[in-house]
């Protein structure tokens, strides 16, 4: 026999414990084992083990002396095996023996045990018959006795009864009403059940007047109304109590609290002013203005301020509304709790829940409060509505905050009240017609800003100190400066932009008050999105640009026509200052709106670009129009110079006219002026001697070949008009165009619009020799001195070709002056 | 018309004065009177066929001078006003006179062009209507869908109403207007009204334009600045008499000069304008 177990050492026991399982078909966790090896026939510990077939391996696979060394390893583990069973059979002897003994020594334990529960049945049932003989005993004295006691109780409450009337009416000469209710009702019951008794109707009558009496005693308590909050509240209670109808109860309370209230709104009604007589508020207001306000401020300027006495000088705006709310609001706030401590809170608990009274109450306030409210409402808008003054805006927005935030009280107390939300509307209508006037004091202001403008130019070079665009003075009451006055150009120019944005800017700070984050409606969505964006944005800063660009238009509308009733220079510097706003002013003051109110565009808004192009409109219009006044302005001069002379019978030229050095030199001075606020621009190249080139094409060829056509009756028609149309398409000279944002350009549009004049006069005209050759010196002289104003030279010359090639026409004797003899005349001046 | 190319004719001279002859009723026919300083002026008879798009023309002297009006009798197409310049002697004269037609003259109109340009017809003067008394004319305005009776001419700052006689042979000055006011006023251009009777003048001196009553001979509305003053400013604006502070309607399409501005007969919608620049209208 050979054994495969080879080893022996700590896992031993162990593996002899496996294998007893596996003898018994038990794995470790106590299943039948299913392992593959186990099939194995060979293996000794499996369950198929087959000797037979494992001696036949051993034998034809091992040495004898491996056979040998299996034999004894097989032996040692039989041997082994036998000990270990018999310890395990000895062990469970042991343990079987013992609880034989157990069982025994219950057995005796138990039979003790039911002898005594024996025993205590047996006196259980002795104690019974006890009690149950003892109870028989006492019976009849127990039913006397709750019959004596029934029969106590029962006259204690008649006499409680009987007492009552008496009872009732110390009570009432005492005035301890709650008392004499609670003792009523205890007793209305059974009266009530019992009034078929003659006696007991007596005691029901009598009850009944003195309940009355009580009644009516607590009604007048309660319409006298001088008495304190807890009395009242108890005197409700009592009522209520008595089965007095609560919402009788809830009328008179409340038409009693109005009373107060309506006293309140009274004392307000009386700080808006009555409208006393006009003067005597004129003279007030505007003494007061003088004192406070600057001499620019706004304020001076709205023509409101005069037709609609501001009430300021009572009482300020602030003070109306603290008012308002110490003595209203908090009124209205106290009648809220009382109300809801009698007839709500209260009324919850009690049985007075269940008839409805809670809900009839609170609709009887709601419909309380709105109609005071909305009467404290108009007051308080009809009291903003005299806010006319843009001065100081902290004042209002703070009188605001205050109407607003006391408002909160009411909501707190009143849940599902439209109240506060109304209140917001009017701060927020305040605000909005708050903007508006800002941008109608805005607007005066810069109407305002050019008559002091135009006012500068009427009087240049000299000191005016009142009326100088700086002493247009600031908004917000800022000292007016006392120096002297710009006079020039750019300095206006920069000196009234500045004072624009400046307003701008003291405007924009002023409505920022509305949007503090420690005023309570700032955080309202009104605030913090439509007011910023339609509001403040759209309303206000784009109107304004709008406005400006606007009026600036209507210059060129108005005057154009009517005579010059806008000075030229101020139709520039309005042009220059619409062109910077296109530059960058305009993105400038969008983006510092922007960054102040944090505008965030929900709804669509101007783009700047939009503006920008509107200002571009007008900027552009006023230059053109600005060229087309100084053009005329010239032409004047021109037209007046050809038309009153006889061309006909004049002498032989020997000087220029004067009127056509006044022209060079008017138009020199306009250079002067437009080269103040605009560039250069820029110019074709000069030829090397302009000034000299001077119709050498119109003496030569060109003005030869029309003449040549002119004096051939027959055939000239032909060669004439191709002339003529070639004449129309190539050098076609647009007279109004529209001029560029440069110096040359504006200088180029006048040039051509007093030329062009030159050339219409004289063609109504008829010259003789002389006056042939009298325009030829005036358009020399011309050609000198304005081929240097002009971006192409050409067109000056091609005009005053066109000039006295015209004259030349219209002549009737066109004998020209020799080049170099007009030349001579004109150097000599 | 609308669909049509404009027609475009050339004239020889340059030319200032048009009208249309309203006598007329059986053909589109236009005045034109020429200005030449050193040639016998003329006058062109426009006749526009507006079914074949063409225009057929005529052409008669004007010998006594270049023509800076022209007016048509509403009642005889025969008969004319101009208002001319005579040059003598170094002087300029501004006259205005009555001119009849040569009876023949539609008979040369088939003619070849050519035949009527070399050979022109002469017109007839009937009278002058020159008064020494109130300046140079202007111009001379028939009175509309009279009887051919009556002008008015407009001298310096004068107007002259005139009653012609036999057979417009005559005239004599029936009453007078004159333009009172600072420096030398002086009218440039007029218009007879066809409306209230024909019992108003349209007047334009400077920029304004005036309003008269011819039964009393008085101003009866002044229009200041009606107008850009000196170099025509594209713009045709309608005025309407009774509200004279405002343009009914300001037209600034044409790009050229305007020198003279005509409703025409359909409901005046339709514009002539006649381009001095270019001598085409």
């Amino acid at each position: 026999m050979a054994i495969l177990l080879t080893d022996c050492g700590p896992g031993r026991r162990r593996r002899v414990h496996g294998m007893l399982k596996l003898y018994y078909g038990l794995n470790e966790e106590g299943k039948a084992a299913e392992e593959p090896e186990s099939l194995d026939p060979c293996d000794i510990n499996g369950p198929h083990f087959d000797p037979e077939l494992y001696l036949n391996k051993l034998r034809r696979e091992c040495s004898l002396a491996e056979l040998m060394d299996q034999e004894t390893c097989m032996v040692k583990q039989i041997r082994s095996l036998d000990s270990d069973m018999q310890t395990l059979v000895y062990e469970n002897y042991n343990k079987f023996i013992s609880a034989t003994d157990t069982i025994r020594k219950m057995k005796n334990d138990f039979k003790k045990m039911e002898d005594e529960m024996d025993c205590l049945s047996a006196n259980m049932a002795a104690i019974t018959e006890f009690s149950a003989s003892i109870s028989g005993t006492l019976q009849d004295q127990h039913t006397q006795i709750t019959k004596l006691s029934g029969v106590h109780t029962l006259l204690r409450k008649l006499q409680f009864l009987f007492e009552l009337p008496a009872r009732l009416n110390k009570c009432l000469e005492l005035q301890a009403y709650a008392q004499a209710v609670s003792s009523h009702r205890r007793a209305r019951c059974v009266l009530q059940q019992y009034s078929h008794l003659p006696s007991f109707k007596g005691i029901q009558d009598d009850c009944h007047a003195i309940m009355d009496k009580l009644a009516q005693e607590l009604r007048q308590k309660f319409r006298d109304g001088g008495s304190s909050a807890k009395d009242l509240s108890e005197c409700v209670e009592l009522l209520l109590q008595l089965d007095e109808p609560a919402e009788e109860l809830c009328d008179k309370f409340l038409s009693h609290a109005r009373s107060r209230l309506e006293s309140d709104l009274q004392g307000l009604e009386a700080e808006i002013r009555p409208y006393p007589s006009a003067s005597a508020v004129k003279d007030a207001s505007a003494r007061r203005l003088s004192s406070t306000t600057g001499a620019g401020s706004l304020t001076n300027n709205s023509p409101k301020t005069n037709t609609l006495p501001s009430p300021t000088s009572n009482t300020d705006i602030l003070e109306f509304i603290d008012r308002g709310c110490n003595e209203f609001v908090s009124s209205l706030c106290l009648v809220i709790t009382s109300y809801q401590e009698l007839f709500i809170n209260h009324a919850q608990t009690g049985e007075l829940a269940s008839k409805n009274i809670p809900q009839m109450a609170n609709a009887k306030l709601h419909v309380f409060v709105d109609d005071l409210a909305a009467r404290y409402f108009s007051l308080v808008e009809r009291r903003i509505q005299e806010e006319k003054g843009v001065g100081d805006n902290s004042l209002l927005v703070r009188a605001l905050d205050r109407f607003h935030r006391r408002l909160q009280a009411v909501a707190k107390l009143l849940p599902g009240s439209t109240v506060p939300n109304k209140g917001t509307e009017i701060v927020i209508r305040a605000a909005t017609e708050r903007v508006k006037q800002y941008l109608s004091a805005l607007q005066s202001f810069y109407m305002d800003s050019l008559t002091d403008v135009r006012q500068a130019l009427a009087t240049p070079r000299l000191s005016v100190a009142g009326a100088s665009v700086a002493g247009g003075g600031s908004l917000l009451g800022g000292p007016a400066s006392g120096r002297d006055a710009p006079t020039s150009l750019p300095e206006l120019l920069s000196s009234l932009s500045a004072s624009i944005l400046n307003q701008i800017k003291s405007v924009l700070a002023s409505v920022h008050l509305f949007t503090a984050k420690d005023i309570t409606f700032s955080n309202k969505p009104y605030f913090k999105g439509e007011f910023c964006s339609q509001g403040v944005r759209e309303s206000l800063v784009v109107s304004f640009i709008k406005f400006v660009c606007q009026s600036s238009r209507q210059f060129c509308e108005s005057a154009g026509d009517k005579g010059g009733s806008t000075p030229p220079a101020l139709l520039l510097l309005l042009s220059r200052l619409c062109l910077d706003y296109e530059t960058s002013t305009i993105s400038y003051i969008l983006t510092l709106t922007d960054e102040q109110f944090l505008v965030q565009h929900h709804s669509p808004v101007t783009p700047v670009t939009t503006l920008c192009a509107e200002a571009r409109e007008a900027a552009q219009k006023l230059l053109n129009h600005y060229v087309k006044v100084q053009g005329l302005i010239i032409s004047q001069m021109l037209r007046k110079s050809v038309e009153t002379r006889d061309w006909v019978n004049t002498i032989e030229p020997r000087n220029v006219r004067a009127v056509m050095k006044r022209v060079v030199e008017d138009t020199t001075s306009i250079d002067v002026q437009v080269g103040l606020l605009y560039e250069e621009g820029v110019r074709k190249a000069h030829s090397s001697d302009s000034s000299k080139r001077t119709f050498s094409v119109y003496s030569s060829s060109r003005q030869q070949a029309r003449y040549a056509a002119s004096y051939t009756p027959s055939a000239p028609m032909d060669t004439n008009l191709l002339s003529n149309i070639h004449k129309l398409f190539s050098e076609r000279i647009d007279i109004f165009s529209s001029v560029e944002f440069n110096k040359v350009s504006v200088m180029t549009g006048i040039i051509k619009i007093s030329l062009k004049t030159f050339l219409e006069c004289v063609r109504l005209r008829t010259f003789g020799r002389y006056g042939l050759q009298q325009i030829q010196v005036d358009c020399h002289y011309l050609q000198m001195y304005l081929w240097r104003f002009v971006s192409d030279e050409n067109l000056v010359h091609f005009l005053l070709d066109e000039i006295v090639g015209s004259s030349a026409h219209r002549c009737l004797d066109p004998a020209p002056m020799e080049q170099s003899v007009i030349e001579v005349i004109c150097e000599r001046g | 018309m609308e669909d049509d190319a404009p027609v475009i004719y050339g004239l020889e001279f340059q030319a200032r004065a048009l009208t249309a002859q309203t006598a007329e009723t059986d053909a589109i026919r236009f005045l034109v009177g020429t200005q030449s300083l050193k040639f016998d002026n003329q006058i062109h008879i426009i006749d526009f066929d507006d079914e074949n798009n063409i225009i057929n023309k005529n052409v008669l002297l004007h010998q006594a001078g270049e023509i800076w009006h022209i007016g048509a009798s509403p009642a005889d197409k025969a008969v004319l006003t101009t208002c001319y310049n005579k040059t003598s002697d170094s002087r300029v004269v501004s006259c205005a006179a009555v001119w009849r037609m040569p009876s023949d003259w539609e008979t040369g109109s088939h003619e070849s062009p050519d035949d009527t340009a070399h050979n022109p017809q002469i017109l007839e003067l009937l009278c002058h209507l020159d008064d020494s008394a109130h300046g140079n004319a202007a111009c001379v305005l028939w009175e509309p869908m009279g009887d051919g009776k009556r002008v008015i001419s407009l001298a310096d700052n004068h107007a002259l109403l005139w009653d012609l006689q036999e057979s417009s042979t005559q005239a004599t000055v029936s009453s007078t207007a004159t333009l009172e006011g600072k420096g030398q006023l002086k009218f440039t251009s007029g218009k007879w009204s066809p409306h209230h009777n024909c019992s108003q003048l349209a007047t334009a001196n400077d920029t304004a334009i005036r309003g008269w009553d011819l039964r009393t001979m008085s101003q009866i509305y002044c229009i200041e600045n009606a107008h850009g003053q000196l170099v025509h400013d594209c713009k045709v604006k309608f005025w309407d008499v009774r509200n004279v502070q405002e343009p009914v309607k300001t037209l600034e399409e044409h790009s050229h000069w305007l020198v003279n501005c005509k409703g025409g007969r359909g409901g005046g919608v339709h514009l002539l304008h006649l381009d001095l620049q270019n001598n085409h209208f």
